[in-house]
């Protein structure tokens, strides 16, 4: 009974932490795009910027309160944030909630396969390497592991394009079906078809960050004494690794996997770019690009809404890994 | 001897370094001024003896724009570096001499690593107006909390040091601890710090300039030229793709393993 009392506690007060900063990220995100040197008027006009009078410019950042202080138009915003309305995106002729909504069901399918791909190739590997530290296969995934943390998102989906898209002619090139193929008529198959090459090059980058990690506890627990007791039982390796290792190594790959959002959504950014997948991450190039600053915000607040979630589940399922974290946070 | 061979390691990484590096800064000297010279003549051409990496689409030698931008990706990468380790250091050191400022920044420290990299970095090349001083900065303040975390936390376990506690009883300022006693115990997480950082930083400024947000595209940057890449990828000129991309690869895991070297070593 007390026990509920206090993890209420602990939950409630991740809870108001998580307002906290997402008030923050808004304040933060609004002042950056306060400091733009671009001009708002302008950023609303978009090409049409030339056919307008000053007349008409004045009339806009009136409608708009461009001439308030920066105060006033924060209050403004985050009243309307409030209340659920994100504002329109003027390069998608959309309110920003719909653009994110449209986008992130897409994405969602790239993000959550590449995570869970990630996961459990990455454990995998991990498991494998570090149950024999230093042998042959450790050299070969780890050296694997090193050299995919220092390479180039958007590279490595370059040339996996040049190499099954052009040469090999396996995966589509580009986009999330068909050319001029209306998204409703878009087949499963021919979907999962366009989906495996982005979302392979995707996991390829977090599967590096899951088996450093793995390996790390797989040969910590190999040079313990759970192994050692295990060993002079005539327990082999590959005895230890799947009795011990699995559950010693499970929850912390689970809980870096949930931590490490943010480098997903991030790889997602480049890699949508490169397959011209029309998901989240493309929305927010364009955004970026053309100065629709709606959509920017409601972007950032969304991904770290996301991000933030995800640190939330990280930090919960710690106390799970190791109770004596548990009775510090008490 | 456990503890001579990280350092042999280090040295070993350090010197094969200092190589690649004096060769690359030094490289406009003999390798002329070649990245921006176009040949009319030798367009999109493949890798020989004669073009040694091949031509771009204005028949710009492949391997000069490469090195050219390599040398660019490590001075930017270097000063972002550089400055988001003096960020770092700044507020963690604010954050110790008040309860305020601790919760200031860590809640800063929390707002900014809440937000995907990549979008803050969009947001400030948007906020800066991009151009080579704005990516500096943009990645130069995305990348400090990670390590403002790790210096913070370090000075906090210093604060109840032996002899932190004798300086105290000895009547010394607060600063005159800050300054001979707590800096000078950090100095060396310093330097490994702005050394991981650093090729994060390379690799966060190729991607921004590779979505058209950061380093001005008329520079023969690494992002500008795989960008370029990008356009003729699908009719089979894969010299323009693979070997811009694989001098940062190269670059970039020379730098890191370097760190981790050090950081082993120290």
């Amino acid at each position: 009974m007390a026990l509920d009392v206090r993890l209420i506690k602990i939950l409630a007060s991740r809870l108001v932490r998580l307002a906290l900063v997402l008030l923050c990220v808004a304040m933060v995100t609004f002042g950056l795009v306060m400091l733009s040197p671009i001009d708002p008027v302008d950023a609303y006009l978009g090409p049409q910027m030339a056919q307008v009078s000053p007349e008409q410019r004045a009339l806009i950042a009136e409608r708009w309160d461009f001439d308030a202080s920066p105060a006033v138009q924060f209050g403004h915003w985050l009243s309307q944030l409030l209340s659920g309305e994100l504002g329109w995106s003027h390069i998608y002729n959309q309110s920003v909630s719909e653009v994110i909504n449209q986008r992130f069901q897409r994405s969602f399918i790239l993000l959550g396969s590449a995570w869970l791909m990630s996961l459990l190739v990455g454990f995998a590997l991990g498991v494998i390497a570090g149950a024999k530290e230093g042998s042959p296969l450790d050299r070969m995934i780890s050296g694997y592991a090193y050299v995919t943390a220092s390479t180039p998102a958007f590279w490595l989906g370059m040339l996996a394009v040049l190499l099954f898209s052009v040469y090999l002619g396996w995966t589509p090139t580009c986009c999330a079906g068909p050319v001029g193929v209306l998204n409703q008529d878009v087949s499963m198959l021919t979907r999962l078809h366009h989906l495996v090459l982005p979302m392979t090059t995707l996991a390829l980058l977090g599967i590096a960050t899951i088996t450093l990690h793995t390996r790390a506890r797989m040969i910590a627990l190999m040079n313990s004494e759970i192994a050692l007791h295990a060993f002079a039982q005539g327990a082999s390796r590959s005895d230890i690794a799947w009795r011990h290792g699995l559950r010693h190594a499970s929850l912390p790959a689970l809980t870096l996997a949930f931590a490490s959002l943010g480098e997903l959504f991030g790889g997602s950014i480049l890699i949508e770019q490169v397959f011209a997948y029309p998901g989240l991450g493309q929305a927010t190039v364009e955004a970026g690009l053309r100065s629709d600053v709606p959509l920017l915000l409601g972007i950032a607040l969304f991904t770290a809404l996301f991000v933030s979630v995800g640190n939330l589940i990280a930090d919960s399922l710690y106390p799970l890994i190791d109770p004596r974290m548990a009775q510090e946070q008490l | 001897m456990r503890m001579i061979q990280p350092r042999l390691a280090a040295a070993g990484y350090i010197g094969l370094l200092l190589i690649v590096l004096v060769l690359l800064i030094s490289s406009p000297w003999w390798a002329g001024h070649s990245a921006a010279q176009m040949q009319f003549d030798a367009r999109l051409m493949p890798p020989s003896t004669s073009h040694w990496l091949g031509t771009d689409a204005l028949g710009r030698e492949l391997w000069s724009r490469t090195l050219a931008g390599l040398r660019l990706s490590f001075w930017v990468g270097l000063s972002a570096a550089l400055l988001g380790t003096l960020i770092a250091l700044t507020l963690a050191t604010l954050a110790t001499l008040s309860t305020t400022l601790d919760a200031l920044v860590s809640l800063l420290i929390d707002t900014l690593l809440s937000v995907p990299h990549l979008i803050l970095l969009l947001l400030l090349a948007f906020a800066l107006g991009g151009g080579t001083q704005a990516v500096i900065i943009a990645v130069a303040l995305t990348h400090w909390p990670s390590l403002a975390r790790i210096l913070r936390a370090e000075l906090f376990s210093l604060r109840h040091a032996p002899y932190v506690a004798i300086s105290q009883a000895l009547g010394k300022s607060r600063r005159f601890i800050l300054v001979h006693h707590l800096l000078p115990h950090l100095i060396p997480q310093c330097i490994v710090g702005a050394l991981l950082l650093f090729p994060h930083a390379i690799l966060h400024e190729a991607a921004l300039t590779f979505l058209g947000v950061g380093l001005d595209p008329t520079q023969p940057a690494i992002g500008v030229l795989l960008a370029d890449a990008m356009r003729y990828l699908t009719g089979g000129f894969w010299w323009l793709g693979v070997f811009p991309g694989l001098g940062l690869l190269l670059m970039v895991l020379s730098i890191d393993r370097l760190a981790v070297q050090l950081r082993r070593a120290l």
